[in-house]
């Protein structure tokens, strides 16, 4: 019965993805095929920084099954250049075109495209080009790449600075430094990290000459945000592009770009009159797909001698890599946006430096900003307590807001929307027995192991965003569809690669219409589908891709109640809707349910005047504000003193995202997330020489975690629910990143504590700390 | 050159002239169009192209298909029986073991072999067992907590191994 049908939201509902995903007949971009399809492979610098002398490319247009072999020469002029949406005021960036000109800039800058009828023979031609380069000085040093004088990233702009952003908010934060007892100060590096999604890009164009269409099948998180950009790159109009997302094998950021690759196939589909498929390598990937992160600076926390923090002042330099991609100059800036974390910091002084190096572009890697914030509080937080001697647990609570102050506008310009950071403190301590493991690590030291414990509490940016502060809009669009069958189509504008929102709307929807969710189907990531959307990034999926299905749903049932009023022979005052029944108490004992509502609607025999058939409904949502989801993690390392070698042993994570739509899905993107933060904190760092040459280029030299690396965690959460949107879900995409690796950073540098070592940069390799350990000082980078 | 290449694959015969150098992945995916068996590397390392030759698991992006020529092969494809997912399969959608789900047919014909040769393997087992796969997505935790549930069941149910016909 439909009276007794229990809620789906909030609970732990396996996925409808998986069974496809499981037999392994989901289709991947490299699972398509073609009629007539040509294979396209890419030659790439070998160098950092080097002239493009000439370019021989007989030899390999010679070879039997190659079809075409193009250099920057041949379609620069006709293919427009690589776009950045970022809206940062002066910006200096270099036309970063789809292969390169006259000079390479970064080791995997795209030199020249091979198209052949199969992959081997491309892959044989690449080698059959020869190319004379002429090598040039490479920039590889982000601070000295700031000063004047140095070699230039690109002599045409006349200085390695791309832009200087300055953000001072709260109160006057001179005074705030001639006030204070103590100014404590840190310098940290935030390495450079590669995201490494274990599907490399992927991209198959194929143009329809009679129609004039061309459609582009792409591994990537932006099918709209492609539908958007690459027509004014490749002469196509926008309603003549349908963008296709198949699934996605992961994307963490690195898929949130508009990539030269993605215009190459597209451009060379339409020349060619023949589908092309291009296939990126993992070392491609590494070397040529966004990276992340790579913040380097001073931080300086004026302090009262009880604790009392009056202000914060950041100085960065962002190494940008060589060129800007889609969002590449404002990631930094959404670190100042949060650098104040959950803590009332009353003043804040952010100086912001983006810089050009001979390296990949960075860009948007999962968290995006934020983990580098996180970091920086919290390690300034930890920094601060030992050199006051106070207790850092009091610490973060003397400056957390109380629950009753959200909304709660911070000195960097947010509006926070909702926060109980004392409940999730609480929890996590709880879980994790605190006292017991104080004593754990009184009786460790006593023994003369080095054994400590980090705290992390932080509170990020999510469901991205309004309108105003996004390049390209904020909304979500989505339509939900009555069927005349009574069956559910759900159309989606989000782009879902792993999040589970084919269940978790299946969920929402199924609730609100009061239908079984077998009976949905959640449709995602085809332009042509979905005709609007703004995709998945920013953990905005369910908190902005969701409130719109909600307004759908909400104009579905209004219709509805208007044909059910006319079928009851009354006014729709006298209908009532409940779990997907309509009925019209004190008028008629008559039961109308979805089914023959539907029917009505579509066969249209019997409508009220004016009532327009059909039982559908679009929307777009604009979200007013961001949500805000936070959380403490408390981690417990042991340093083994010999090797260096940091053992988890206990992981305790409190979360709160908000309203909980499907448990389940919630736990693995956290768990998900606190991986890339043990990755980050113990393993991982993207590596240039001082030539330029990218050392970390394959799996064998990047080290991601694997499962043995993983400990056992103890996760809880807490529900506190955003006002923002009608579902008070926030988000939850990113949480583990941001949150968990300042966590275990503070941790081992809680287990060095005893021998003087105030601070260690990322990643915390065995080396790093063995070194550490065995000279007892303080390094950096 | 071509050589022919005879395989028997999930228990279908598959008979190609390829060339030497062609890697058995590419045999799988492209002469036998299934593409259940992923690439996320060259190397080895990612084991996103895990199939079974001859009841072992092994990175088909490291062996060419005229090494595999006489063997019998089981992709991913093959686990499920009259359209029932396999123990693994079906632990790994109980545990949300997956989520973009590219390295998953990898992370379960891993599962296949270390449950033919370990019916209760410790967390320690199954971590270990691992080391030749990677998963961005998941943060292992839940493919783990998802192969010492199939090897729970497995023991209910008379085992988790791959049959051939």
């Amino acid at each position: 019965m439909a009276e007794t049908r229990p809620s789906l939201v909030g609970r732990p509902m396996k996925r409808v993805e998986d069974p496809r995903l499981l037999k392994g007949i989901g289709t991947y971009t490299d699972d398509l095929r073609l009629p007539g399809m040509l294979h396209a492979m890419i030659l790439r610098s070998p160098h950092a920084h080097a002239h493009v002398r000439r370019i021989d490319t007989a030899g390999a247009a010679a070879m039997p099954g190659v079809v075409s072999v193009l250099t920057g020469r041949d379609l620069n002029d006709s293919c427009g250049s690589v776009p950045c949406a970022a809206a940062i005021p002066d910006l200096k960036a270099p036309r970063h075109t789809v292969l390169a000109g006259n000079r390479v800039y970064f080791v995997g800058h795209a030199v020249a495209v091979v198209v052949a009828t199969d992959p081997y023979t491309a892959r044989d031609a690449i080698e059959a080009i020869q190319v004379d380069y002429e090598p040039l000085p490479a920039v590889t040093n982000a601070e000295q790449a700031a000063q004047t004088g140095t070699p230039l990233t690109h002599p045409e702009l006349g200085t390695n600075i791309a832009f200087t952003h300055s953000v001072t908010g709260g109160g006057d934060i001179d005074d705030a430094f001639r006030k204070a007892d103590r100014v404590i100060t840190q310098r940290m590096y935030h390495q450079r990290l590669t995201p490494m999604p274990i599907e490399p890009r992927g991209v198959v164009a194929s143009y329809h000459p009679g129609e004039g269409t061309l459609t582009l099948w792409s591994s990537t998180q932006i099918p709209h945000l492609l539908r958007t950009l690459l027509p004014g790159m490749i002469g196509i109009a926008e309603n003549k592009l349908r963008i296709v997302a198949p699934e996605v094998g992961g994307g963490f950021g690195a898929k949130l770009n508009l990539y030269a690759e993605e215009a190459l196939c597209g451009a060379l589909a339409m020349r060619l009159g023949a589908p092309v498929k291009w296939i990126e390598s993992r070392r491609e990937n590494a070397a040529s797909t966004i990276h992340g992160r790579d913040q380097i600076g001073d931080y300086q926390v004026a302090v009262k001698k009880d604790g009392t923090i009056l202000g914060i002042k950041a100085k960065t330099i962002a190494d940008l890599g060589s060129y800007c991609q889609l969002l590449t100059p404002a990631i930094p800036t959404l670190t100042g946006l949060v650098l104040s974390g959950c803590y009332r910091v009353p003043a804040v002084k952010i100086d912001i430096v983006g810089v050009y190096t001979n390296k990949m572009a960075t860009d948007a890697y999962r968290g995006a900003g934020r983990p580098e914030a996180t970091y920086l509080i919290e390690r300034l937080m930890d920094i601060v307590a030992r050199e006051l001697a106070v207790d850092r647990i009091d610490l973060r609570m003397k400056h957390f807001p109380a629950p009753t102050d959200f909304p709660f506008a911070t000195s960097c310009g947010l509006t926070y929307d909702s926060g109980n950071y004392q409940a999730a403190l609480a929890k996590a301590k709880e879980l994790a027995v605190w006292d017991e493991l104080m004593k754990e690590r009184a009786a460790a030291r006593r023994a003369g192991r080095l054994f400590g414990v980090g705290v992390s509490t932080y509170v990020e940016i999510c469901a991205m965003g309004p309108s105003k502060a996004m390049p390209a809009g904020g909304w979500e669009w989505g339509s939900v569809r009555m069927e005349m069958s009574g069956k559910v189509t759900v159309i989606t504008g989000v782009s879902p690669h792993g999040q589970g929102q084919e269940t978790a709307f299946a969920q929402i929807v199924a609730d609100r219409l009061g239908v079984n969710a077998e009976d949905i189907v959640v449709l995602h990531g085809d332009t042509n589908v979905a005709h609007y959307g703004r995709d998945t990034y920013g953990s905005r999926g369910t908190a902005v891709g969701g409130p719109a299905l909600a307004m759908c749903i909400d104009k579905i049932i209004a219709k509805a109640k208007t044909l059910a009023a006319h079928l009851f022979e009354t006014t729709e005052d006298y209908v009532v809707f409940d779990r997907g029944i309509f009925r019209a108490p004190g008028v008629s004992n008559r039961e109308i349910g979805w089914g023959e509502l539907a029917a009505e609607a579509y066969v249209a025999k019997q409508l009220p005047a004016g009532f327009e058939p059909g039982l559908e409904a679009s929307s777009f949502y604009e979200p007013e504000n961001f949500t805000f989801p936070f959380g403490t993690h408390i981690c417990a390392v042991e340093v083994d003193r010999d090797t260096g070698q940091v053992a988890i042993t206990k992981y305790v994570a409190v979360d709160d995202c908000g309203v909980q739509v499907n448990p389940l899905i919630i736990e693995g993107q956290v768990q998900g997330g606190i991986a890339h933060s043990i990755g980050q904190a113990l393993f991982e760092h993207t590596v240039y020489d001082e030539d330029g040459q990218l050392l970390t280029g394959e799996f064998m030299d990047y080290a991601i975690p694997r499962a043995a690396d993983i400990p056992e965690y103890v996760l809880g959460s807490t529900v506190t629910p955003s006002p923002v949107n009608p579902l008070g879900v926030k988000g939850c995409g990113e949480a583990g990143t941001i949150g968990a690796t300042p966590a275990i950073a503070n941790a081992v540098l809680d287990a060095l504590e005893p021998l003087g070592i105030a601070h260690l940069d990322l990643p915390l390799t065995p080396e790093r700390v063995w070194r550490a350990v065995h000279t007892r000082a303080t390094a950096t980078v | 050159m071509r050589i022919p290449v005879h395989l028997r694959v999930n228990n279908r015969s598959h008979r190609h002239d390829v060339e030497p150098r062609l890697l058995l992945v590419h045999f799988l995916r492209d002469a036998c169009g299934l593409t259940g068996t992923h690439v996320g590397c060259e190397t080895g390392i990612c084991g996103a192209c895990t199939v079974l030759v001859d009841g072992k698991a092994v990175k088909s992006c490291t062996m060419f298909a005229v090494q595999a020529d006489g063997s019998e092969v089981t992709t991913i494809e093959g686990l499920a029986t009259n359209g029932q997912l396999h123990p693994v399969q079906d632990a790994f959608w109980a545990c949300h073991g997956l989520q973009c789900g590219y390295c998953t047919p990898g992370m379960v014909m891993a599962s296949v072999q270390l449950l033919t040769g370990n019916a209760a393997p410790t967390r320690a087992d199954i971590a270990e067992a691992l080391r030749g796969n990677l998963c961005r997505c998941t943060g292992y935790s839940h493919i783990i907590e998802a192969i010492a549930r199939a090897a729970r069941k497995g023991a209910q149910t008379g085992g988790t191994q791959v049959t051939h016909g």
